[in-house]
């Protein structure tokens, strides 16, 4: 299954090649031209040369993780997040780190040796190590080196309920939404760029807009739903299985307003479920896009993903399916709108 | 048999104080050394291997307990989460982003344990734990009609955590306390399928250890030893704690001393790792509560008992980490222990 494979490849910002591999195999078939530019940014162009409006669909490839800063004298190693990571999802997972994927645990201090207001307190960064079982700091440079990331190790798996768990659901589940997508029969330019570096500041996305110079983008994302105990319902930001969630403005982008009614309307007209995204927090390639050269008219698709940023995100499958049938039904609009068909 | 792959298959398997059922039927399977296989009434596996002696023959109990800390579902929110506490100590802070198997009615379930997102939580959150009463498990139901269908509260949650292959023969995984201890006994049994030895060997695995003691209680009444041995994790040696309250892994087990460790048994016990050159940690241990030898020790009139400590690192995480070389020597050391046992020392144990 696609997603399970995107998902359990490694891809941390700028080390995104595993990711891209996989894409690039993917995407070959179905479009006319496939590039790579300078940052890694992966390009997927159907019909280059064709008349009509020049399309963008973008999803980012990259995923956080850990950067190994240090190793001590006892062979353990020290890491700092690429990307946001709350610390306190950190104790007690497990990890690969490097090329050679060695594995690892971050531990903790036994219960039994704290003081009960110890557990009070999250353990942060700095104490935390990576024990990959090395005994001394030479045994682990064998295996390990500076700069090597650490990632998660979490399987995809269906849950109950027709939800999924798995890691890097954002962004893998736009990835697979922009593959899928491009096997539509489209006469216009659609260009998907699967995007690098968009954890750590959007990097790949303005580059690559500048490149495609689009005239229009629907950037596609896994978002945070916050659809959880402890939240009041007016903060949630999405919610599973209420559909794909529609961007009305975040923290980089007030989208494009008409496209935005557009894509509502046609969400209403062909009975897809959908919601607006009901938080103006974190940000998305969609920023750097929308502000590309002279501007770019652009829409944020998403799908909704519980505890982004962790080990194991849970998704709706019906919210994926939506995404992909708006944004095709969208396209198909584009298409009459152009009177290509 | 190869005991390492049955260590494995038992970290992994679930198996929470009160639920140990489903450990039994694969220790018996990793134990082909055993004359007798028989559990009592709380759900103790008791394997004998007879000695060679005459009979009345001494009577040397092994314990290593099997069960592991968990979850136990206290609730089933309306939108399809599940509430939670805890059996035996756990730190609420490894809980957060943790993978867990939920054992519902109609089978096992997979969930995540999750928390409301940091995006909405106040400023300054982030500096202070999740409390355990703010997480829940999401195993994907979309509403609390749903997850009945599948889930009752009462229903048991264990950690999901594959065995981990790290460096050299170092293992991670979950419920390595004390299932690490159980592999021990596996490992002891084996060598003693080679060597002759007078007494005869009870190994068992105990049940609800973690709640109390409580499996030792019964089943070191009904066997009635004169020597025991629990067989238990360590502190291993770990970032952040101290020398003085670990023992370091891969150097063998902790050989303890103390309240609850009779002194001829320590003694005995070190001069046969001298003498088998099996290498040892020694393991002062000032406060005796906390393993099964604490429980054994004052069965029926009083029993002569000595605690190993096989070195564990992140102890009661899901992480918890050992050496399975370690396992093999405190195997080994009993095995050589027990080889050396007559009637003699047994008798000197009740002179002071």
């Amino acid at each position: 299954m696609l997603l399970a494979r995107l998902t359990e490849a490694n891809g941390a910002p700028g080390q995104e090649h595993e990711v891209r591999d996989l894409i690039r195999a993917e995407v070959e078939p179905y479009a006319h031209v496939v590039k790579t530019d300078a940052l890694g940014n992966l390009f997927a162009i159907k019909n280059p040369q064709a008349p009509g409006p020049k399309v963008m669909i973008a999803a980012h490839m990259d995923e956080v993780a850990l950067m190994i800063v240090g190793i001590d004298k006892d062979g353990y190693l020290k890491f700092r997040p690429i990307g946001g990571v709350d610390p306190r999802i950190l104790v007690a997972k497990t990890v690969v780190v490097g090329k050679k994927k060695t594995p690892g645990v971050i531990g903790s201090k036994p219960i039994h040796l704290q003081r009960p207001e110890e557990r009070e307190k999250p353990f942060t960064i700095q104490e935390m190590v990576i024990d990959i079982g090395a005994k001394s700091k030479e045994e682990a440079e064998k295996l390990v080196k500076l700069g090597d990331i650490a990632y998660f190790t979490t399987a995809y798996e269906e849950l109950a309920g027709g939800r999924i768990k798995a890691k890097a659901l954002d962004d893998r589940v736009g990835c697979a939404l922009a593959i899928r997508l491009l096997q539509e029969e489209v006469s216009f330019p659609l260009i998907a760029a699967f995007t690098v570096q968009e954890e750590v500041g959007l990097r790949g996305a303005g580059v690559a807009a500048y490149q495609v110079e689009p005239d229009l983008a629907l950037v596609l994302e896994g978002t945070t739903a916050s659809d959880v105990p402890g939240t009041d319902e007016h903060r949630q930001a999405t919610s599973l299985g209420e559909g794909p969630a529609i961007t009305v403005m975040d923290r980089s982008v007030i989208p494009h307003p008409q496209l935005v009614q557009e894509l509502f309307a046609l969400a209403a007209e062909k009975g897809i479920k959908v919601q607006a995204r009901r938080s103006t927090a974190g940000g998305t390639d969609a920023g750097q896009i929308q502000l590309s050269k002279t501007g770019v008219k652009v829409a944020v698709i998403s799908v909704p993903c519980r505890y982004i940023h962790s080990p194991a995100a849970v998704m709706c499958k019906d919210d994926f399916e939506g995404a992909y049938q708006l944004v095709k039904h969208y396209l198909a609009r584009l298409e009459e709108r152009a009177g290509l068909s | 048999m190869d005991v390492k792959q049955v260590f494995r298959t038992l970290s992994e398997a679930p198996g929470v104080s009160g639920y140990e059922h489903n450990l039994v039927e694969l220790i018996k399977q990793g134990c082909p050394w055993a004359d007798e296989v028989r559990t009592d009434k709380l759900g103790n596996l008791i394997m004998l291997k007879r000695g060679q002696g005459p009979e009345p023959r001494p009577k040397v109990m092994l314990a290593a307990h099997m069960d592991e800390i968990g979850l136990i579902i206290t609730d089933i929110e309306k939108e399809g989460f599940l509430r939670f506490s805890t059996i035996g100590g756990f730190d609420q802070r490894v809980l957060l982003a943790q993978e867990v198997v939920v054992h519902g009615r109609q089978g096992a379930l997979s969930g995540v344990i999750g928390a409301k997102p940091p995006h909405i939580q106040a400023p300054g959150e982030q500096s202070k734990a999740v409390k355990m009463e703010d997480l829940f498990i999401d195993a994907g139901f979309a509403g609390r009609e749903e997850a009945e269908q599948f889930v009752q509260i009462g229903d048991l949650v264990t950690i999901k955590r594959p065995v981990t292959e790290l460096q050299g023969s170092f293992l991670a995984g979950k419920a390595f306390d004390d299932r690490a201890g159980v592999a021990a006994i596996l490992e002891c049994f084996q060598v003693l399928s080679t060597v002759a030895h007078q007494a005869d060997v009870y190994g068992v695995a105990t049940v609800q250890e973690e709640v109390g003691l409580r499996g030792a209680v019964t089943s070191t009444y009904g066997i009635v030893p004169d020597i025991g041995i629990a067989i238990d994790v360590g502190f291993g040696d770990s970032p952040g704690l101290p020398e003085t309250d670990t023992i370091k892994l891969s150097q063998g087990p902790g050989i303890a001393i103390g309240p609850h460790v009779h002194p001829k048994l320590h003694n005995r016990m070190v001069e046969v790792a001298k003498e088998w050159n099996i290498s040892y940690s020694l393991d002062p241990s000032p406060y005796p509560g906390g393993t099964d030898a604490y429980a054994m020790q004052v069965a029926r009139a009083g029993v002569a008992t000595i605690l190993l400590s096989i070195p564990l690192r992140y102890m009661h995480t899901p992480v918890e980490t050992l050496d399975y070389q370690d396992i093999k020597s405190t195997g080994r050391l009993m095995a050589m222990f027990i080889a050396g046992l007559d009637h003699e020392f047994v008798e000197g144990l009740t002179c002071f």
